[in-house]
């Protein structure tokens, strides 16, 4: 197996005196779609932007290692950072409405993408913004080039950010909730599009999101990130089948699924919220909301290895959930 | 017939702000063009006296003499061709005050903004500088140093007004500054002096606009203050300002002297403030906050 797109290993964040990442840890390779899954506050988002070293100023990044395409994304200068931003890796953000420039077309936001990485003139980057928005499937993509952004729905919008996104074919596309802020219908077109990308043109894909259908419906690998750190990691299957974490098993108790929970019966919640970790906590983070919890939480937590690539941050051992089902 | 035909929605905006904004826009738009076509369209020259014409009256008093409509000052140079001539040097004081000062704000405030830290509090500094400089006292001092020219007036003023254009442009850079189309812009690997003038600059423009109309507004007014203390334009240039001062030894007996520039300065003054109020409402109503 070849050498993943992007290797995250150790990844910390800090913001004053929060610590926001605590070493966590992910991989995606060409092709494979990695979702991201936690709660509000759990540094899904941080660890995106890390990766793109856009985070706010204040912010302390550090990481073990940080490889992007061969590249240690550690020791680029901001001038080469730049150059790959947009060119090779690229973003989607959440909020379609607020994403585009309100004082410019379409066209010329996504020309001005282009011309930025690749030059060329702008005749050629337009006919290049068009030919993507038909890709993304938009109609009469001509006359979309010359609106303003005002003039486009939520559902359109996105699909330009993700036709602007895919302006210079880059290799690894982070989504930060791409679909959150869109209504049922459009955010199941959005993630079809993706998928079809995907295929089509070898992307990397790192999503992030807190919707465990989206991920059910796209990804290949998944990581469960809480408080800052990666607690739990699997194939997608794996993961739904066999939830080994307590708060992955929290987390797919709060999803109905029609059939299989009555009418009557009250979905899971988690009670209590992700605590604010100060650097040098020790520990699962966890422990708080924990069933499960025991004295022996409060110490260093061991990393676990169940059936082939999956993962997970706890002391109960692998296969517990079967005994407990069991009993 | 079959179905109704759908019109686009149009925003509306009421009448009452409309009218303001279109007022202000006539008046604002006549006296630039009036400027522009002066040679053309004055009937004397400007600067030609006539000792034997003095004082002749406009045309609505008993006793006005044809081809002078609105008589003729203490000199007897034609009226209404020095307030023709008045309203260039005003629209010209106002239009290159409000270009030096506007560079000279914007860019401060752009940058204090966009950075903050060290460069904001430097650019915080400097604003309250210059809030601490007396205007009118310090273009007395350059004045009386350098002595009067209407380039001087121009400099002076620009250098001075440039403070709402930093302020206005600093906080509304802060709000910009946040938003997602310029995080999207760094992520896609923009360089800061590009998204400094492609993503902020098109963004706030709208708010430096109506900055702009109240600046040229104090300018002008400013300029005629300073003219008619003697510091301001030199004659024979004829600034509305400097025929207020030229006119009042002849105030009691001839009052229509000082009553027409003064005049016209109001109603400029006034229709730059309907444009600006106008320029607000309407960019306001665009917003879509």
């Amino acid at each position: 197996m070849s050498a993943p797109l992007l290797d995250i290993q150790g990844l910390r964040v800090e913001f004053g005196d929060t610590a926001a990442v605590r070493g966590a840890s992910f991989t995606v390779s060409r092709g494979e779609t990695h979702c991201v899954v936690g709660e509000s506050g759990c540094g899904k988002s941080v660890s995106a932007l890390a990766v793109m070293n856009l985070l706010a100023r204040g912010a302390r990044r550090s990481a073990d290692r940080l490889v992007f395409a061969g590249q240690d994304l550690l020791a680029l200068p901001e001038r080469r950072m730049a150059e790959l931003r947009g060119d090779r890796m690229a973003m989607i953000f959440q909020e379609p409405m607020t994403s585009l420039n309100p004082a410019y077309t379409v066209g010329s936001q996504m020309a001005e993408v282009y011309t930025r990485h690749r030059g060329g003139s702008r005749r050629a980057a337009l006919d290049r913004a068009a030919g993507l928005l038909a890709k993304v499937g938009i109609t009469a993509p001509g006359m979309r080039l010359g609106q303003f952004p005002h003039q486009l729905s939520g559902g359109l919008r996105q699909r330009v950010m993700i036709a602007m996104a895919l302006m210079c074919d880059p290799e690894l596309l982070i989504a930060d909730e791409p679909t959150t802020a869109l209504d049922v219908t459009v955010q199941a077109q959005i993630l079809r599009l993706l998928a079809e990308l995907q295929r089509d043109l070898g992307l990397a894909i790192l999503l992030i999101t807190h919707d465990l259908g989206i991920v059910a419906r796209i990804a290949q690998r998944v990581s469960v990130m809480y408080a800052g750190e990666v607690v739990e990691s699997a194939p997608t299957a794996a993961l739904f089948a066999d939830p080994s974490h307590p708060y992955t098993r929290g987390l797919l108790a709060c999803v109905p699924v029609p059939g299989k929970v009555k009418r009557e019966e009250a979905l899971g919640s988690i009670p209590g919220v992700v605590p604010r970790i100060q650097p040098g906590f020790e520990g699962c983070a966890f422990r708080d909301r924990c069933a499960h919890a025991a004295p022996v939480c409060a110490g260093p937590v061991p990393r676990q290895r169940g059936e082939g690539a999956h993962e997970f941050l706890c002391r109960l051992p692998p296969g517990w959930t079967a005994t407990e089902r069991a009993a | 017939m079959s179905g109704a035909v759908v019109m686009p929605a149009r925003r509306r905006v009421a009448w009452g702000k409309r009218a303001g904004l279109v007022i202000g826009g006539v008046i604002v738009g006549a006296v630039l063009l009036v400027a522009i076509l002066a040679p053309w369209i004055t009937p004397h020259d400007p600067f030609v006296q006539n000792l034997d014409n003095r004082l002749s009256v406009p045309f609505w008093m008993e006793g006005a003499k044809p081809g002078h409509l609105l008589g003729t000052d203490g000199l007897g140079r034609d009226y209404l061709s020095r307030l023709i001539y008045g309203a260039r040097i005003s629209m010209l004081i106002g239009l290159l005050t409000v270009v030096t000062s506007g560079l000279i704000g914007t860019t401060l405030g752009v940058l204090g903004g966009f950075f903050g830290g060290k460069v904001d509090d430097a650019v915080l500094f400097a604003i309250t500088c210059r809030l601490a400089i007396p205007v009118v006292l310090v273009a007395l001092a350059v004045v009386g140093l350098l002595g009067s020219s209407l380039t001087l007036v121009i400099l002076v003023l620009g250098l001075l007004l440039w403070d709402r254009f930093a302020v206005v442009a600093r906080s509304t850079t802060m709000q910009v500054r946040n938003l997602d189309y310029v995080s999207a812009a760094w992520a896609a690997g923009l360089s800061t002096p590009a998204i400094l003038l492609k993503e902020i600059l098109p963004n706030i423009a709208s708010h430096l606009a109506v900055v702009a109309t109240l600046e040229m507004a104090l300018a002008i007014l400013l300029e005629a203050a300073l003219s008619f203390l003697g510091l301001g334009v030199p004659p024979p240039l004829p600034s509305w300002g400097l025929m207020i001062a030229e006119g009042k030894d002849y105030m009691f007996f001839s009052p229509w002297v000082i009553f027409i520039p003064g005049v016209a300065l109001f109603i400029l003054v006034f229709g730059i403030n309907l444009l600006g109020d106008g320029l607000r409402d309407l960019l306001g109503a665009g917003d879509t906050r």
